[in-house]
This record gives structure tokens, C-alpha cells and sequence, in this order.
């Protein structure tokens, strides 16, 4: 941790006015009952903001290429005065928080009171249960492991393993870290199997045979055994969602290399929270900031640019979904339905509109509710549980599709149904194909098999193709991807040079 | 620990950069996406973003939106985004870089000046600190250092409270010494026919040729002055940007062009101080061979005793007939000074540079 302070220390510590304002927004937000971490300001100026930006917010991190153009792309943006960071914190305990020193004094207040709200969502949120929240380490950690290997084998070599690792580092399970799947047997368990034909039969006289042990009954505890072992001849067992484990524990690669495949896939593990809770993140923050800038903490000689920098958070933008804006309306969605006592079995069941209009029970509960919501959720279930229809007409959400003939984005339904559905769909597995191992010895040639759960889009084949050549490199033999193409069931294959496919026929 | 080593990662980012420019020289020297992209001394290089390859579905997914149907679009994210588009990362790369990557992939050697032409010039340069000098060349630092060593010598320097006032034998000022440097320069002329067999697409291909001679030659030398000729039946002298965009359209008198290079080579750059390249793009297309005669005199009575070397590119057209290269062939079998390159098309360009600068006169 001697370096990590250095660098702390080397930071300009926040100045006495900002220090001021940081402790009286702890004071309020612990009055709203916000629950976080020791939260640590830093001050940047612009580039060292732009640095840490690049790097996902970690001081520091194994080389890469990506980070430069990250940082070139940013400091561009920056230049040209097309973007700003506002604000980065990082999920550590204690949090890191940057401040862009040349900010005004409001901007710095609102940007505290956000990553409280931030901080808060980390410490709270049930699916950062299990993140290593010693990350900073972590990382550091994995920088020095990753420049023992350049110095061993060379920066190109390294690098360009790197670039494979990351090209499958989304081929991930986020949702292996919260549940126990019970995969591993015993090797007691895997003998009985294997010698045994699974019949219980109960002790009987002969002549009682027949009626104690029926032979219908014991033909399927014979069937149930012969599929446990049809079960166990396959490899793996159960379709495998998590392929970087998959690879890890499986692909024949040298240590380094594998131990550069568990970095990344523990970055990936890292961030995919993250990927997962972004609308209920930034709307929690925003909601906070919100909350306590106007109620608490703005003089009136700011609000005009306070409201003026706030306008630009929530604003939202052609072909994007603006996750501040949508969380936070959300939110306060919640709170007014359960302010009033829209919720429950008498207001579900209740069809008259001019009723349901004026509904107020004066229960009062949104606050709770919110508190409630911030801990359980992330964005699908948020999203599929409280984007009720009157929110989707209040908001004038709408799904838009892109005109094959003009190649413009067209507006094609504002019908809640729809929105709702696609809304869900590109928030479900962080809006990216769902593939999973079924088979890693393939026709006893030791090939992998991977497929792809279809659900109405096409993957781009061009980077599947690169993928799968990625793929053949780590697993060292061919590769076979399921998945169907303009309605197609299809094979596609890659065997570390050539990218073939077939065409299934329908068996049916 | 070190932390923070952007600069490494930019330098390996860079270098992939130059490795992608390498591998596609051919395809951006036919491109004219660095036109118009030059600053004093940097390129932008306008690339589509190198991307890690993933799994993720076709382009064709469309989305979900909130708002008023049409978005205002204003305002700013407080995040850099992090969905993965399909847009383009503009990278700077130095001319010397580029010339680098150019004279590798081109095998071009470095040009010799020639001996007598180098001229010396003085330059000033920063070079040290004194204790006099105009304010405005104040250096802060040196200053405050020196009043600090002051105050903690003289015990009026409190470190809880640290205020430092520099007093008037506390000041340092920037000086500098001027530097003699030889120097060699060198003077482009672009002669190019803009007469009305000259398309579009000949026009692209010359003003592309013309960008990249000159960023190799201005590596070369530290002063290149650039002359811009067109000519039809009559030639005049024009700046850069008409030089690109001009569409004239009559006959062809190609003597024209060279007289007037002549003129300004007389006036202007004295042969025994100025390395000289006349470069001149034509579709070979003549009014008549009276006038090709007389050309074919100027390049070699008066242009060939001074100049380095005299350049002649020919651009394939639809209506010219092709003949001046055909003629000046006959005349300048084995003679250094004139180089002759057919440029049948874009993908010619790279060729044709090779042809011109390969020789390293």
C-alpha cells in the first residue's frame, strides 16, 4: 500500500473550502440515511483526469495500447470541447473519488453529493456483493504480474495475448458469483455412477419379488441411471456460460498464459456489476444529487448554473439512452406511486382510470421503497418490475429502428409493450449475445463447441469471425459456433486459419 | 509502483498507428483523406478506430429513446461514453514521421543537398539563465527558487505560513546565444496542365502526388519554398489552394508553363543557393509538336545546367493522346536530371513517387 499513498499524498488534498463543503455533504447525506464508504477526494487537472479516466479510474494498471488510445480519444474530446469529465469514482472501500480542479464551486458540491450517491449504491447494492472491494490492489497487483511476463517475454508477445484475452473477456457469467451451481461430484459419487446400474432393489422373498420391486420401476431407475452417465460422458456437463473459467481450467497454455486469461477475466468479474446496475447506478446518484443540491446545500447566487449543469446530465440525446435520465425518473416514479399507495392487490385490481388517477392512500412509504429498490435490484429487474405503461407515456419513451431504405433512424413504436420488451432485451446479459460451451471434446477430436441461446438478432459475423480465430488460438484446436443467420440455423467454424459455415437442415 | 505511465501506453498506441498507416501507405496515398488535414507540422491521420474484436450482435439493433421524438441534442454527458461505435479516431502524427514511414515503405533515400547550395543562417535559441533581462522573459520558477533560498538563508522563511517575495536581486531571466546553422533549402515548383482534357479524377490524382512529394522534400531540407503553376494555352502563377481546385478548360501550350518556371527561377532562387525540383503533371497532350520542340529545349538548354532534378508525371486521361512523355523519353535517354513516371490511376501515385524521389538527387 506504500506506493498507492505516495500517490494519494502526491494529490493535491482537497483545499479547506472543499473540505468544508465535502464534511457538510456527509452530514446530510448520512441525515437522508445514505450508508458508504469512506470516500477520498483527489484533485486532477484535466489530463491527469483524462489519464485516470482512460485506466477505468485505477491508478494503476498493467500496460496496454488501449489505455493511450482511451486517453488520446478523451484528451481530443476534451480539446475540441466535446466532452468533460465530470465526475469518476472508483468501487473500493475506501472510495476514490477525482474532482476536475478547475470546476466552479458548485460543480465540485454537485459532483460530491453524485458520488455519495455512487458510493452508497456500491456499499448497498446486493449484486456487489462479491466484489473485491481491495480492487485498487488487485489491479496493482496485476500490473506487476503483467510486467514480470513482458520482462520475461517481450512486450509484443504479451501484448498481443492481451489482445486475445480481451477479445472473449465478455464471454463471462456474472451471475456464476452469486449462486452456487452445484457442478463438482465427488469421486466416490462419479465411481457409483460409472460402476454401478443404479437399481435399489429391496430385500423380498422370491414369490413377492414381483410386487416389492415392480420391474417397471426398476427399469427407470436404470434409465435414470444410464442418463446420469450419458450426463457424464459429456463434457462439460451442463452448458458453461463462463468460457474464460472454461479455458482456464481446460485449454492446454503455458502458466503465464493462463494466468493472463484469470487477470483479465477477474477485471472482467470486476467491471461487470458495473455493466449491470448503470441505470439504477446513475439514477440513485443523480436522485441524491438532486435531492440534496436543491433541499440543502445550494445558495441561490448558484442555482442558475447549477440548474444549467444538471439540465446537461439529464439531457437526452439522438441514439442514446441517457441512463441518468431514465434512472432517476424512475426513482421518483417509485416514490410518488408508493407516496400515495400505488402499489398492492386493490390498486392492481382497480380499472377505473379517474380513480386511479386521484389514488392517494397518504401511505408515505417512497423513501423506504427507494432504500428497498437501490438493494435488491439491478437494471433488468428494475427496469421489468417498476417501467409501468403511465411511465412510459409520461416520458414519450419509444423504440426506433433504422430505415433500410434511407439508413436514418426512424421512430417504430411508442406501444409499451414494445418498449419495454426491447428495453429489456438490450440490458439483458449487458446487451450481448448469450454463449455457452456444450461441448469441449467434440467428436473425440478434443474441439470446442459453442452455442449461441438465439434471440432474434444476428451477431456481427465480421468479429465473430476474429473471435473465434482468437478462440482457436487460446483453445488450440478448432472451433464451432451454433447460432442461426437471416433465419438460419448455423454452423460456423473456425480452425485457427479458415472460417467456414453450414447450413443445419431443419431435422424436423 | 509506478503509476500513471500514459505515455507508454500512447507510445505503443502510436506505433500500432504507424504500423496500420504502413501496412495501408497504398491505400491512403489514393485516398486524399490527408488532404486538408495538414497543419504546420502534423498530419492528422484519420483512422477508423482500432477496436478489440467481441462477440456482439449485427449493426442492425436499433434502440429505445426518451424525450420528445426529435432530440434538442445539446448539453454535455458528464461521462465519456463507453458504448462501442463505429466512429473515427483522428491521430496526429508528426510530417517527420510520416516522411519516416513513407521513405521506408518507398525505400527512398535520403537526398543530398547539393554542397555549394547550403547557406548558413543564425538562429536564436534560450539557452540559459541571467539576472538581467525584459520582464517578459521572467522564468517564475528560477525566481521564486532563488528569493526561497533567500528567505531561508536571511531566517524569514516561515514553512507553516510559506509566502515568498521576490525582491529585485531574486529575478532570473531567460537568455539566449544565437546559433549559426547551415542551412539548405530548396525550391518545388508545381507545374501542372489544366487544360480541358484534364478530368476531375487526373486533377485528384496530381494534387495527391503533389501532398506527399512535398512532405517527403520538406523533411529533407529545413526551408522549402513551393511555386504553383497551371497552364492551358497560356500559364500563370497561382497560390496553393487555386493550384488544387482550378478547372480551366482550352488548349495546351506546355512551353508556356516552363517559361514562366524558368522566370521565376531567374528572378527568385539563384541556382548557386536553391536546390530546385520542378515537377510537372500533364496528360502528355500538346497543341502542337512545334511547341514540344521548344519545350523539349527550355528542359534542356536551361532547366537541366541549374536544377536538381526536372520531374515529369504523366496522368493517363480518356483524351489525351500521350505523346509529350513519349518525346521527352526520346530526347532524355540517359540523362539524371529528368525523370520521367506514368501515373496510370490512384494506386499509381505510390509508383510514380518511388519513380520521382528514388533517385535521391
Amino acid at each position: 500500500m506504500s506506493g498507492l499513498d505516495t500517490w494519494v499524498r502526491a494529490h493535491r488534498r482537497l483545499p479547506q473550502e472543499l473540505e468544508d463543503a465535502r464534511q457538510m455533504i456527509v452530514e446530510i447525506a448520512r441525515g437522508y440515511g445514505l450508508d458508504f464508504y469512506e470516500t477520498v477526494f483527489l484533485m486532477c487537472d484535466y489530463d491527469e483526469i483524462n489519464m485516470l479516466a482512460s485506466y477505468g479510474g485505477f491508478p494503476t494498471r498493467y500496460p496496454h495500447w488501449r489505455f493511450g488510445m482511451e486517453y488520446l480519444e478523451m484528451s481530443k474530446g476534451y480539446e475540441y470541447g466535446l466532452q468533460k469529465i465530470y465526475e469518476m469514482v472508483i468501487n473500493t472501500d475506501p472510495s476514490f473519488a477525482y474532482l476536475l480542479d478547475n470546476n466552479m464551486m458548485v460543480d465540485q458540491k454537485l459532483v460530491m453529493a453524485h458520488v455519495y450517491g455512487h458510493v452508497d449504491f456500491f456499499k448497498n447494492n446486493a449484486w456487489f456483493a462479491a466484489t473485491n472491494r481491495k480492487m485498487l490492489d488487485q489491479m496493482a497487483n496485476h500490473a506487476t504480474r503483467v510486467r514480470r511476463y513482458i520482462d520475461r517475454h517481450g512486450m509484443t508477445e504479451v501484448e498481443q495475448w492481451i489482445d486475445i484475452c480481451l477479445s472473449i473477456d465478455n464471454l463471462i457469467d456474472p451471475h456464476s458469483v452469486h449462486i452456487k451451481r452445484s457442478r463438482s461430484r465427488s469421486a466416490a459419487e462419479v465411481e457409483a455412477i460409472e460402476l454401478e446400474d443404479g437399481v435399489n432393489k429391496l430385500p423380498a422373498k422370491k414369490y413377492m419379488d414381483r410386487y416389492i420391486n415392480p420391474p417397471e420401476v426398476l427399469e427407470q431407475q436404470r434409465q435414470a441411471r444410464q442418463v446420469e452417465r450419458q450426463k457424464l460422458a459429456k463434457f462439460p456437463e451442463e452448458p458453461e456460460r463462463d468460457i474464460l473459467s472454461f479455458l482456464i481450467e481446460y485449454a492446454r497454455l503455458p502458466v503465464w498464459k493462463t494466468d493472463l486469461l484469470t487477470i483479465i477475466r477477474d477485471e472482467a468479474y470486476y467491471f461487470a456489476p458495473q455493466a449491470q446496475t448503470k441505470i439504477m447506478n446513475e439514477g440513485w446518484a443523480t436522485y441524491w444529487h438532486t435531492r440534496m443540491m436543491t433541499h440543502d446545500i445550494l445558495s441561490t447566487s448558484e442555482l442558475i448554473d447549477y440548474a444549467d449543469h444538471h439540465s446537461g446530465t439529464v439531457a437526452t440525446r439522438p441514439g442514446q439512452l441517457n441512463p441518468y435520465k431514465l434512472g432517476v425518473e424512475l426513482y421518483r416514479h417509485i416514490e410518488r406511486r408508493w407516496d400515495r399507495g400505488q402499489f398492492g392487490k386493490a390498486w392492481l385490481d382497480c380499472d377505473d382510470h379517474s380513480r386511479k388517477r386521484h389514488w392517494d392512500t397518504g401511505a408515505m412509504l417512497g423513501r423506504k421503497k427507494l432504500f428497498e429498490v437501490r438493494q435488491v435490484h439491478n437494471d433488468v429487474t428494475f427496469v421489468d418490475e417498476f417501467l409501468t405503461e403511465d411511465f412510459v407515456r409520461e416520458q414519450g419513451m419509444f423504440t426506433y429502428e433504422v430505415d433500410k431504405a434511407t439508413g436514418e433512424y426512424i421512430v417504430d413504436s411508442t406501444e409499451f409493450f414494445e418498449v419495454k420488451q426491447k428495453l429489456l432485451f438490450m440490458l439483458s446479459n449487458r446487451g450481448q449475445p448469450r454463449v455457452a460451451v456444450v461441448e469441449g471434446n467434440h467428436q473425440n477430436r478434443g474441439e470446442l463447441v459453442l452455442q449461441h441461446s438465439y434471440e432474434g438478432l444476428d451477431i456481427q459475423l465480421d468479429w465473430a469471425q476474429e473471435v473465434m480465430g482468437n478462440l482457436a488460438k487460446v483453445w488450440g484446436r478448432p472451433i464451432h459456433l451454433e447460432t442461426r443467420l437471416e433465419g438460419k440455423l448455423i454452423v460456423l467454424h473456425h480452425d485457427g486459419t479458415d472460417f467456414t459455415r453450414d447450413v443445419i437442415k431443419k431435422e424436423d | 509502483m509506478s503509476t500513471l505511465n500514459i505515455e507508454n501506453d500512447l507510445g505503443r498506441f502510436r506505433d500500432i498507428v504507424k504500423g496500420r498507416l504502413r501496412k495501408d501507405l497504398k491505400r491512403y496515398m489514393g485516398s486524399g483523406e490527408l488532404l486538408g488535414k495538414q497543419g504546420d507540422d502534423v498530419v492528422s491521420i484519420p483512422l477508423p478506430q482500432i477496436r478489440i474484436p467481441r462477440l456482439r450482435y449485427g449493426e442492425n439493433k436499433g434502440g429505445v429513446g426518451q424525450g420528445e421524438g426529435e432530440g434538442e441534442g445539446a448539453g454535455q454527458g458528464p461521462k465519456a461514453g463507453d458504448a462501442a461505435g463505429q466512429h473515427v479516431l483522428e491521430v496526429d502524427i508528426t510530417l517527420d514521421e510520416l516522411a519516416e514511414i513513407l521513405a521506408d515503405e518507398l525505400e527512398l533515400p535520403r537526398i543530398e543537398p547539393k554542397g555549394q547550395k547550403n547557406i548558413t543562417t543564425s538562429r536564436d535559441k534560450y539557452t540559459g539563465i541571467a539576472m538581467q533581462g525584459p520582464e517578459s522573459l521572467r522564468h517564475t520558477k528560477r525566481t521564486f527558487r532563488a528569493a526561497l533560498k533567500r528567505q531561508i538563508a536571511a531566517g524569514s522563511y516561515n514553512p507553516k505560513k510559506p509566502v515568498l517575495v521576490p525582491m529585485k536581486e531574486d529575478k532570473r531571466y531567460r537568455s539566449w546565444k544565437a546559433k549559426t546553422e547551415p542551412q539548405s533549402a530548396a525550391v518545388v515548383l508545381y507545374m501542372m496542365d489544366v487544360s480541358g482534357s484534364m478530368g476531375r479524377e487526373q486533377k485528384e490524382i496530381v494534387r495527391l502526388e503533389c501532398f506527399w512529394i512535398d512532405t517527403w522534400l520538406r523533411t529533407q531540407f529545413d526551408n522549402v519554398a513551393t511555386r504553383f503553376i497551371i497552364h492551358d494555352a497560356v500559364a500563370r502563377e497561382v497560390d496553393r489552394d487555386t493550384f488544387f481546385r482550378t478547372r480551366e478548360s482550352g488548349g495546351t501550350l506546355i512551353s508556356s508553363a516552363y517559361n514562366l518556371c524558368m522566370k521565376i527561377i531567374d528572378e527568385d532562387y539563384p541556382a548557386d543557393e536553391w536546390n530546385i525540383y520542378p515537377f510537372h503533371f500533364s496528360d502528355g497532350d500538346n497543341w502542337s509538336a512545334s511547341d514540344t520542340r521548344s519545350c523539349l529545349d527550355l528542359v534542356e538548354k536551361r532547366m537541366k545546367p541549374i536544377v536538381n532534378q526536372f520531374s515529369y508525371g504523366q496522368v493517363e486521361s480518356e483524351y489525351g493522346s500521350g505523346q509529350f512523355i513519349k518525346d521527352l523519353a526520346e530526347r532524355f535517354t540517359e540523362t539524371e536530371e529528368v525523370v520521367l513516371s506514368r501515373i496510370p490511376d490512384r494506386d499509381g501515385i505510390m509508383d510514380s513517387i518511388k519513380q520521382f524521389l528514388g533517385k535521391g538527387n
